[in-house]
């Protein structure tokens, strides 16, 4: 099993050169699966589509029949009628119009509304999706891909996804309908005025989705310029300390002037860009409506057209200009689309490493007893490099082991094969005699517990966080949790004890409290085997000990393994690993390893040498 | 009580199970989004950084102005056209032809004013931004540490950012509205100048309108922002999801927290399927109003041209016009919201850029001169972050040229702050601390911060290389100066067999390396700096044991020759030490060397006894016994 994250990672970056690299073929299949997305609900969809239809050729008979009021008002003038029959033309004119209007109201409402449904109900579909996709993905693929990465693509791709059937889907059939409809009743009414009516549409159906994309384009490389002058800033106010101890704030005003000016230049050329191709726009519908006032008045002089046909023109081309500007923006929404759908339909699309197998049974624990036979691990980004190798231990239900070995020498990765976070490359691990690959991995994080490295704490209350793994637990087991990790009486000492909120917007905790929470919280699970991977780094030897104390109870009916560098939290262990690249080169325990004076022996020496010269210097 | 709570928050619930006590997510306490629509205050403090670009400001009101105008008198071009030209039987090609060239006209003015309207206005707003946001960023160099202690990163950044963008947008819709209030009432003065009778019946509309939209508006924005607010909630959720995947799937979390989350994401689509109602339900509010102003002018203004009270194009004119006249409305009570939205964001900009300044330079101060010896003296210094609750009390030593002094004791004790002082990060409150001999209120910081170089704790790194980063802001440091410091301290070698040496990219705060790493990384600086004094803050983060011999090494190299400050935790780094100095609740209790101290058997001995890796987590019951226990318990 070698997944290699690392396209994946490149695609779900926000990179330019990634983004100019998807292509149109790309594009348009991801355009057709976000619009399958929208299908998913037909009856929203329909009626979205529906009053589109209705309410752009409600939109299109408004400038007719002000064109026919102003006819009735010339025509019967020039007959010279009885003024009562001519009123009640104009009166039946008059609330056709109201009526023709409320109804445009009525009828854009409903497509606006039910356009915004669809993408709504698809956003939360796809939200729900990628929330439960990441929660599955393997430690391979999340080491692989920056969270900072992840984070925009549910956040931002995921907007520009939903937003793409109300921006992009309704409002192309309704500029189609406008447009197509507009241009065949001008035409149809008179060719040359209507030819001239239309002049502006085809530069500005040109020009305007260019401008789009360019705008487009250096919005994304003003992102990537903020985002430099953000990082510049955020350094600063974060390493504030070291800015004043080196006196160099004249020095980051040097660094913010810089990342300033090139993110405000960019800022001044896009407005440059947009208003140069506004105004143009605008100025080529004025001309237009110009040529038809010119040619038209022309006309009605002749007595080809009434003065009616020439307002409804006028009329017809301020009601087209709005969709022929808004033609940019639909290209705007389909390119938008197919970037952002790119990355989400990326995320939504990668397998987990590890998952269940198609017969997964549940974990059957016996008497508990841990083995690895010639257990081999290397990572899919460097298959080459073995990280551990032909690993082999037992442990048996009570029994502690000791992993030690220098950074880097694989200690953690045993940790992490355990419960499967990673799977291994050779060999395998198996519990009570069952591969761990064979069993379904909720049954396995059930048994296996991993005290981590770092303890990330979750913002809620302490009760909260130390029950993470129980949530239907009672009091009384939370709190001897927390006893048992020397936790307890720091927690009563808060003001608001266990409600105390901690994590990222909480009260903060020192690197020690954090340990002793993750070590609380796994002791809530429960499990078959319980690993401490060098957690305990941050604790300071004298609680340490008395952690131990606490756990001997615990520790007999399971299997504990712990992962230090500091040899006092795994001396008593009933086996010892020393582990050199990847490989055991010493084993034993903690006396044995003492006398056959290797590796282990002058680790010890190293750690333990300044207090024994202490010890003679103070006699 | 505990309990009672308890038993309040997990009631059962109908099918018998309690609910879990878990939650996704934190609920973040959103900032007052909306002020006052007006606030004289922030009005008067944007003023000053609206001023430089007065005239361009200017120019961009007579060109929104010019543009307005344009728009207005292209419906009485028309108009022109049509009665002078057309319209009752008349034919005649001159009107015609003036009203083309007339239209020519207009429209080239209209075309310029826009290009100027918008680009001024446009640049002039991101001028402005970026103006403000450098004013508040160069303030935030010189303001207290202790207000920078006290205020998340988080925080400042959404001033830096979200604050001024929406004064940036308040700037660019103040000028817009001009343009809506002028094109507004020039549409009501030119229906009223093309018929008063007719101008007033179709104008009665507009109160309607406004009168809705007051009745609607704060309606819609409490639903807009629910739906904002419910937004944030499902975006904190999920962000907790990825930065706590680790933790949530080893403790098998996945089914728990998918139905938590559920709860918050179908409620984020409830609020924001209402802000959709609230949003469309004006759509056909307006239409229909629309409707009912062209049905009054085609009946009243129609059966007016009939009786020949009206000319067509009038009528004509009035049609265009109430094509356009929604539109400013529309506008302008969006541009209410931007308004009130930009007075809480500029409330809060002046709240940071006046954050006092407290320590500051002395109208004459000193430069220290760099040959200055290098002794630091503390003289009867009393210093509290509040002054009511002093950190330090009347400490008094002298640190002599070389020294090494290590200063120690427990959480708490003011070791901290003392250090800080000497680099005047903080002025003391009585007394006075000398560096070389001068009282360092009188030198200026900038001489004062180039000759003491400071480690701290947690080393912090900047993006950018290994070379940007050892050297800092020590422009005049050499290339070989740099590889001779990281070899001094033993980083050369990791550096080299980084994939660029020292040219590799190092990732945000240096996360690539590791922290002992690191920790040689920011002593190399440290070197570089080259000053006499040096404040070094002993990292208490436990190190593996190979890295921390070589952290004791470097150590030893870059304390070499210089006098030497040191918050220490190691032991190795306290026995090392020239002299040791002990703080207990700010007051300088002991001092000597190991052996002096331990023989005077007082607060280092006891606590040196009882064989804690570090001196600063001690749990506090320990503290409080270790002093009547006595020594000697380990002998």
């Amino acid at each position: 099993m070698t997944t290699n994250y690392a396209a994946s990672a490149a695609a779900l970056s926000r990179s330019r050169a990634h983004v100019k690299a998807a292509g149109l073929g790309a594009g348009a299949s991801t355009i057709w699966r976000i619009t399958r997305l929208a299908l998913r609900h037909p009856f929203k969809v329909g009626i979205a589509l529906g009053s589109t239809v209705v309410a752009a050729i409600l939109q299109l008979s408004i400038p007719q029949l002000l064109g026919m009021a102003v006819d009735q008002t010339q025509t019967i003038l020039a007959a010279d009628n009885a003024a009562g029959v001519a009123e009640a033309a104009l009166l039946t004119t008059a609330l056709i119009l109201l009526a023709v209007s409320i109804g445009r109201g009525l009828f854009t409402m409903t497509q606006n509304y039910f356009a915004e449904a669809v993408g709504h109900h698809t956003g939360y579909e796809l939200r729900l999706a990628c929330y439960e996709k990441i929660q599955r993905l393997s430690f391979s693929f999340h080491d692989a891909v920056h969270s900072g990465d992840l984070i925009t693509v549910v956040m931002l791709d995921l907007e520009g996804v939903r937003m793409f059937f109300s921006t992009g889907l309704v409002r192309l059939v309704l500029l189609t309908m406008l447009i197509g409809i507009g241009a065949y009743l001008l035409l149809s009414t008179d060719m040359v005025l209507g030819l001239t009516a239309l002049s502006f549409v085809p530069f500005v159906a040109w020009r305007s989705p260019l401008t789009h994309l360019r705008l487009r384009a250096t919005w994304l490389d003003l992102q990537e310029k903020l985002g430099i002058l953000t990082k510049v800033m955020e350094e600063n106010l974060g390493g504030i300390r070291v800015v004043r101890a080196f006196a160099a704030q004249a020095f980051e005003m040097t660094k913010f002037d810089k990342a300033s000016r090139a993110a405000l230049a960019l800022a001044h050329d896009r407005v440059g860009i947009r208003v140069r191709n506004t105004s143009a726009m605008t100025l080529s519908f004025f001309i237009s409506m110009g040529l038809v006032l010119w040619i038209g008045g022309g006309k009605v002089l002749a007595d080809e057209i009434t003065v009616g046909t020439l307002a409804s023109f006028l009329t017809f081309m301020t009601i087209l200009q709005m969709p022929v500007r808004q033609l940019g923006m639909l290209v705007n929404a389909f390119a938008r689309a197919s970037t952002c759908g790119t990355r989400i339909f990326t995320l939504l699309d990668i397998d987990p490493a590890v998952k269940d197998g198609p017969d997964a049974k549940e974990l059957a624990v016996g008497d508990g007893t841990l083995r690895f036979d010639d257990v081999s691990f290397a990572y899919p980004a460097n298959p080459e490099l073995g990280v551990i190798r032909n690993v082999n231990f037992e442990a048996r239900r009570g029994q502690t082991i000791g992993i030690v070995g220098p950074p880097g020498s694989g200690k953690s990765t045993i940790a992490h094969l355990i419960p499967r976070f990673y799977d291994v490359t050779g060999g395998r691990i198996t519990l009570d005699g069952q591969d761990v690959r064979d069993v379904s991995l909720q049954s396995l994080r059930r048994a296996v517990a991993v005290v981590q490295q770092d303890s990330f704490l979750f913002t809620t209350s302490i009760e909260n966080n130390i029950a993470y793994g129980d949530p239907w637990a009672h009091n009384p087991r939370i709190e001897r949790a927390s006893e048992f990790a020397q936790l307890h009486n720091y927690v009563l000492g808060l003001p608001q004890g266990y409600g105390t909120v901690v994590g990222e917007r909480g009260v903060s905790l020192s690197g020690g409290q954090r340990q002793r929470m993750s070590i609380a919280r796994t002791l809530m699970l429960k499990p078959a085997v319980m690993v401490f991977d060098d957690s305990t780094a941050a604790i300071d030897a004298g609680t340490e000990q008395r952690i131990r104390s606490a756990m001997t109870e615990f520790a007999k009916d399971r299997v504990t393994i712990i992962i230090a560098h500091r040899l006092s939290s795994l001396m008593h262990a009933d086996e010892i690993l020393f582990l050199e690249n990847g490989e055991v080169v010493e084993r034993g325990t903690h006396t044995e390893l003492i006398e056959s004076g290797g590796r282990y022996k002058a680790l010890y020496d190293l750690q333990f040498r300044d207090e024994d010269q202490n010890d003679g210097g103070a006699a | 009580m505990a309990e009672e709570l308890e038993a309040e928050r997990h009631d059962v619930r109908e099918d018998g199970r309690r609910p879990p006590r878990a939650v996704v997510g934190s609920h973040r306490i959103e900032e007052e989004m909306f002020g006052r629509a007006f606030d004289g205050k922030v009005i008067r403090r944007i003023r000053v950084f609206v001023a430089p670009y007065r005239a361009k400001l200017a120019l961009a009101v007579a060109a929104v102005l010019l543009f307005t105008a344009t728009q207005l008198v292209i419906p009485l071009i028309i108009r022109y056209a049509i009665d002078n030209g057309m319209a009752g039987g008349v034919a005649d090609q001159g009107p015609l032809t003036l009203a083309v060239i007339a239209f020519a006209i207009a429209i080239l003015f209209n075309f310029a004013a826009s290009l100027v309207q918008e680009t001024v206005v446009g640049r002039v707003a991101e001028n402005v931004l970026f103006d403000i946001r450098r004013a508040m960023f160069s303030h935030l160099q010189r303001v207290s540490l202790s207000f920078m202690d006290k205020t998340e990163v988080g925080r400042l950044m959404s001033r830096l950012q979200g604050d001024v963008n929406s004064m940036q947008e308040f700037l660019e819709t103040s000028v817009i509205s001009v343009g809506d209030v002028v094109l507004l009432f020039g549409i009501v003065a030119a229906m009223l100048y093309l018929d008063v009778r007719l101008g007033l019946l179709t104008l009665a509309v507009l109160p309607v309108l406004f009168l809705v939209r007051i009745v609607w508006l704060p309606r819609a924005r409490a639903a807009f922002m629910a739906a904002h607010e419910s937004n944030s909630v499902a975006n904190g959720a999920l962000a907790e999801a990825i930065h706590g995947v680790r933790a949530v799937q080893s403790m098998d979390r996945q089914d728990v927290n998918f139905a938590l989350f559920d709860d918050k994401a179908s409620a984020n689509l409830r609020a924001h399927l209402t802000a959709a109602k609230y949003a469309q339900v004006m759509v056909p509010i307006v239409d229909t109003l629309t409707g009912i102003a062209m049905a009054i002018v085609v009946v009243v203004g129609g059966s007016m041209v009939l009786g020949g009270g009206l000319d067509v194009g009038v009528m004509v004119a009035f049609l265009f016009y109430i094509q356009r006249f929604f539109d400013p409305i529309r506008s302008l009570t969006m541009q209410y919201s931007v308004m009130q939205r930009a007075m809480a964001s500029g409330q809060r900009l002046i709240a940071v850029l006046d954050v006092e300044v407290a320590v500051k330079d002395k109208p004459d101060a000193l430069t220290l001169p760099a040959d200055m010896d290098g002794s630091v003296e503390f003289r009867n210094v009393t210093f509290g972050y509040d002054p009511k609750h002093p950190v330090l009390k009347n400490v008094s030593f002298t640190v002599r040229p070389g020294e090494t002094v290590a200063v120690v004791g427990p959480t708490g004790s003011g070791k901290s702050s003392a250090m800080a002082l000497v680099h005047r990060f903080y002025d003391v409150q009585d007394g006075a601390v000398l560096v070389g001999g001068h009282d360092v209120r009188d030198l200026t910081q900038q001489s004062l911060g180039e000759e003491i170089a400071m480690v701290l704790q947690e080393p912090f790194l900047f993006t950018g290389t290994v070379r940007e980063n050892i050297r800092y802001n020590k422009a005049d440091a050499t290339d070989d100066a740099i590889e001779e410091a990281a070899r001094a301290v033993g980083a050369h070698d990791f550096i080299m067999a980084l994939p660029q040496g020292y040219d590799t990219e190092l990732g945000e705060r240096g996360g690539s390396l590791s922290l002992g790493q690191r920790q040689l990384l920011s002593f190399a600086r440290a070197l570089v700096a080259d000053a006499k004094i040096l404040v070094l803050d002993e990292a208490t983060a436990s190190i593996d044991s190979y890295t921390e011999r070589q952290i004791q090494k470097a150590l030893a190299t870059v304390l070499e020759g210089r006098t030497g400050l040191v918050i220490a935790h190691r032991l190795a780094t306290i026995r090392g030490a020239d002299r040791i100095m002990v703080l207990r609740e700010g007051e300088l209790i002991e001092s000597g060397n190991h052996e002096e101290l331990m023989r005077a058997e007082g607060l280092y001995a006891s606590l040196y006894t009882l064989n804690f890796s570090s001196f600063d987590d001690i749990p506090e019951g320990h503290f409080a016994t270790s002093q009547s226990d006595g020594a000697g318990s380990r002998s």
